[in-house]
């Protein structure tokens, strides 16, 4: 499996990072949804995007919608991890096409519950270890 | 009071009000949880446990402390698919005239368990049904909780889907409040496993997960013969993943039919498979 992280702070990414690579999962970065898209155009498509809300350059909402415009990447799962906490935030990001989302901050588990919810990694198998906030 | 004569101390006086078994091992999680009481009242963690044997408050909030468990919304995922997939489906038969399905989280910690039955109930029940959800706890601590329905950010990042939170969930403030019409089909009680179960009627489906393993065999033996008659003749047990009626004594485990159901096994009253299988 591979995970793309999409989040303009190093330390998030970080963070996600060891979560994700905790779950045996290949990953590839970006800082902004542009840089993402790029990556993505030049053949680096993941299973899943951990996708922040607000960064430069482009922001995790129109990376969403720009994704789901592509029949090609249909398959791609997107997980929005943000700090965007408002109701109708989460709602337009379902409806752009975000299959998931996660609200900083964040425990490990959480990450590994959704993801496991979206059936990329077993029901409580593999554990990312828990008590710390992110 | 040394540390280990402390530990000792505490999970004698939780085993004798809980019956649950705090093993040597677990002094790291007594120490995590008794911590921040002992600071409250300004002792050290021992001269706190020694206050203990006169401050009936303080007990109370200790054992609060130490039944409290780790615990996410749809836990595991099979149960709830098992639910959905299989018993609902059945028991949506068999309870066509009376149109009403009781439910008991037993052991249902802050709700997360009987709140995600709820909604599954929600959106599955056909119009015109009805349902309760009775949630049992020891802690006086948890059953508030569950009766508020309030969940911090941390707790419904955990396991529950994103549909579902906007779906069932309001923001209040930094926390999330769960919908009045979930909340009013949550009946909290509380309850002491270990103890009689008076009044409280029969149930469909009895949900009792991951919480067996505190007790000794002893009282996990006599919880499961006390289960029999609270479970209607065609209803469901559910047990933790890890546990099991295997080890019970023969008389008992006779009496739990265990049946595969997707992905997890359900325990039934054995008297009922034996009845339906014959037709009678």
């Amino acid at each position: 499996m591979r995970a793309m992280i999409i989040d303009d702070s190093r330390a998030m990414r970080s963070i996600l990072r060891r979560i994700v690579t905790g779950l045996h999962f290949e990953t590839s970065e970006a800082e902004h949804g542009q840089a993402a898209l790029d990556q993505m155009r030049a053949g680096v498509v993941p299973d899943v995007c951990l996708v922040d809300w607000n960064m430069p350059v482009m922001d995790g909402y129109t990376f969403i919608t720009e994704v789901r415009s592509n029949p090609e990447w249909r398959d791609v799962t997107l997980m929005m991890v943000t700090t965007e906490s408002e109701q109708r935030q989460i709602v337009r990001a379902l409806a752009a096409g975000a299959h998931e989302y996660v609200i900083k901050p964040f425990t490990p588990d959480a990450i590994v519950d959704k993801l496991s919810l979206l059936g990329l990694v077993p029901a409580g198998g593999v554990r990312a270890g828990d008590g710390v906030t992110a | 009071m040394t540390t280990s004569a402390a530990f000792a101390s505490v999970s004698a006086l939780v085993r004798r009000e809980t019956s649950m078994v705090y093993d040597e091992g677990k002094e790291y999680l007594v120490e995590a949880r008794l911590n921040p009481l002992a600071q409250a009242k300004g002792l050290g963690l021992e001269e706190y446990v020694a206050r203990l044997a006169f401050d009936a408050d303080e007990r109370r909030k200790v054992v609060d402390a130490l039944t409290i468990n780790e615990t996410s919304w749809f836990r595991d995922h099979s149960p709830y698919q098992a639910f959905t997939d299989t018993m609902l489906p059945s028991l949506l038969e068999d309870r066509a005239t009376a149109r009403h399905l009781r439910i008991w989280s037993a052991a249902c910690s802050s709700g997360q368990e009987a709140y995600s039955i709820a909604m599954l109930l929600d959106q599955h029940l056909p119009i015109g049904w009805s349902y309760e959800i009775v949630a049992t706890d020891i802690s006086t601590q948890m059953l508030e909780r569950v009766r508020a329905g309030r969940y911090s950010q941390v707790e419904v990042n955990r396991g529950l889907p994103a549909t579902s939170l906007v779906r069932y969930f309001t923001r209040v403030g930094r926390d999330w409040e769960i919908a009045e019409r979930l909340r009013e089909r949550v009946t909290v009680r509380h309850l002491n496993l270990a103890a009689p179960y008076v009044g409280l009627g029969s149930f469909d489906v009895i949900w009792l997960r991951n919480v067996l393993i505190y007790f000794d065999a002893a009282t996990k033996a006599d919880i499961l013969r006390r289960m029999l008659p609270m479970l209607a003749p065609d209803g469901y047990l559910l047990l933790g993943s890890s546990e099991t009626t295997l080890d019970l004594p023969p008389d008992l485990a006779a009496s739990w039919q265990r049946e595969q159901i997707g992905r997890v096994p359900a325990y039934r009253r054995a008297s009922a498979m034996t009845l339906s299988s014959t037709g009678a």
